[in-house]
């Protein structure tokens, strides 16, 4: 077995119902879309089981009713881990990650910025990466988004 | 602002100690620093949206335009991304002349960081002396690509210039003074003792905090993080390339210093093996414009460390979403824990130790079919123009030698109405008197 199949493997082992759900989009590449009811059990996992020790950045996306946020986790093996999870975007509430990494922090004040999700314990601090007059609720990476 | 025996100082996010705009307010008690907040954003323009409206072809140039240095790394990051969702196999010999570039991109930012590190600590001799070797490598580029940054070598599905017998054996002639030049470099770095004394200890960042906040390239292997995208995750042509990933166990600017001029040495290694390996046959394959539905994400070692770039794509020509993170994102956290408890003086050099992103331009003056200024002698014609017929496209064009610029530039001031040789003679009177 490859070593992205037995990280999946593990992954199926520990959390039975990401059977089907985790898959190889290259080598070196794994792409897991869950609920986000259970991200937080599974992102654990991954940093402190699977040794996913490094956090590239996190991705929003724009997707109709939901805001999705892909969070890129790096092995040392050189395995990336884009682990995928979906708010509504009526109320796109997010736990931060910054007790699992604390340079995740300026990634979150990004997506609160262009998206407009609400990061729950992001700590009080400079905003990122738009102006302090930027007008409120106008979250420049959403799809009706447009410049005037 | 005062509080109790603190002070807060503001920093940027226009400041003469910084060379990009980013604000700090930087909370004092005499020259110590003992915390701060940075404020970034200030560059903010809006790409990845601009992204969105643009054609992948057109996104290929914008993306280029990221960053002034890393512009190939940008560019390649994205490109690879779009060619991985399109499924498309990419001629092997233009993944070599990405390689190639890619290095000799490494080698002109490494350098150029070496000149701002020797600017930041009063050293400015070696500043003069890198940014002269420098001008080895930006030639390198410019004859390969036709310029000296944002290079447009790639193309989706390939490069857009093919490498020519005799351009390499140009290469090769650079980067044997280049090697030279920088065995030099290492012996400074690693037996000056201004450079030793003035960067030990300085910006300290341990293994276990480079970890925990994510530092990447140069910033973290200096802290004995053994971590490099071309080995770990191989990209273009890597895969094939034997190289060693530099590391250093410092932990500080010093080590900082170290790594990047021995990875100079690697750059010239890889570039040989480029040049040495470089396979024959074609250098792009069609690509259609549109672009089938998927994602994918992209890595790439930069200069300053890991880029990462993510593609969606809709099945139109324009992409649904791209998203860059540059590695001075990455780094920048880590320069909050590094100035803590230090002292306010070692701020720019901090800051430029983990080699954050500014904009280099253009320098070389590029005439096409320019007449000289009216009034310089016809004899004098022959000798202001020293013709350098670089490529194919540019037989026509004109590129001034050092000495006749500067003929053609005393020779513009005279006209004009400026004229210094009877002050130059006067001078010149007087030294010959001592």
């Amino acid at each position: 077995m490859s070593k992205e199949e037995d990280i999946i493997q593990e992954l199926i082992n520990k959390f039975g119902y990401l059977e089907g759900a985790v898959k190889v989009q290259r080598p070196r590449r794994i792409l897991l879309e869950i609920d986000y009811k259970n991200f937080r059990e599974v992102f654990a996992f991954a940093v402190k089981e699977l040794k996913f020790g490094h956090f590239c950045t996190i991705t929003g996306l724009d997707e109709q009713d939901n805001l999705s946020f892909i969070y890129h986790l790096a092995q040392d093996s050189g395995i990336l881990f884009n682990l995928k999870t979906s708010v509504s975007k009526a109320n796109p509430v997010l736990e931060t990650v910054i007790p699992f990494f604390p340079g995740a922090e300026i990634y979150e004040r990004e997506v609160v910025d262009l998206f407009g999700a609400k990061v729950v314990g992001l700590p009080a601090g400079n905003r990122y990466p738009l102006t302090d007059d930027w007008p409120a609720g106008q979250y420049p990476l959403r799809k009706d988004w447009k410049q005037h | 602002m005062h509080n109790s025996d603190k002070f807060n100082i503001p920093l940027g996010p226009q400041h003469p100690a910084l060379k990009e705009p980013e604000g700090f307010s930087v909370a004092l008690k005499g020259e110590k620093i003992m915390g701060m907040d940075i404020r970034l954003g200030y560059n903010h323009r809006g790409i990845e949206k601009a992204c969105e409206e643009r054609t992948y072809i057109q996104d290929l140039y914008l993306i280029e335009r990221v960053c002034g240095i890393c512009s190939h790394s940008h560019s390649t990051c994205f490109v690879q991304a779009v060619e991985e969702i399109a499924g498309v196999q990419v001629p092997k010999r233009a993944l070599y002349i990405r390689t190639l570039i890619a290095e000799l991109e490494r080698v002109h930012s490494h350098l150029l960081w070496l000149g701002v590190a020797g600017h930041e600590i009063g050293f400015d001799t070696l500043l003069m002396y890198t940014w002269r070797d420098r001008e080895i490598v930006m030639d390198i580029l410019a004859l390969l690509t036709g310029n000296r940054v944002n290079y447009g070598i790639n193309t989706i599905g390939g490069v857009r210039r093919d490498i020519s017998p005799k351009q390499i054996e140009e290469v090769y002639k650079g980067i044997k003074t280049l090697e030279e030049r920088t065995r030099y470099y290492i012996e400074v770095a690693t037996q000056e003792t201004t450079i030793i004394k003035r960067l030990s200890g300085v910006g300290v960042l341990s293994r276990e905090d480079a970890l925990r906040l994510d530092a990447v390239g140069p910033t973290a292997r200096a802290s004995g993080v053994n971590r490099d995208v071309r080995r770990d995750d191989p990209y273009a042509a890597y895969a094939e390339i034997k190289f060693n990933v530099i590391t250093d166990d410092h932990n500080d600017v010093y080590g900082r210093t170290v790594v990047r001029v021995k990875e100079l040495m690697e750059s010239y290694a890889i570039v040989k093996q480029c040049l040495k390996d470089l396979p024959e046959g074609p250098i792009t394959v069609k690509v259609p414009r549109k672009i089938p539905a998927g994602e994918a994400t992209s890595r790439y070692e930069a200069p300053r460390g890991e880029d990462l770039h993510y593609v969606k794509s809709n099945g139109t020509e324009k992409p649904e979403r791209v998203k860059v993170r540059a590695p001075t994102l990455a780094n920048i956290q880590a320069v909050k824990h590094m100035l803590k408890d230090r002292y306010l003086a070692d701020m720019p050099i901090v800051i430029a130790a983990i080699d954050p992103c500014f904009s280099c331009t253009d320098r070389l003056v590029y005439l096409s079919h320019c007449e000289p200024p009216k009034g310089v002698k016809q004899s004098q014609k022959r000798d202001c123009f020293a013709s350098l017929a670089m490529t194919s496209r540019f037989k026509n064009a004109k590129v001034m030698s050092w000495e006749a610029l500067r003929t053609y530039s005393i020779e513009w001031h005279r006209v004009h109405g400026i004229d210094f040789s009877e002050l130059n003679n006067t001078f010149r009177k007087r030294l010959e008197k001592r």
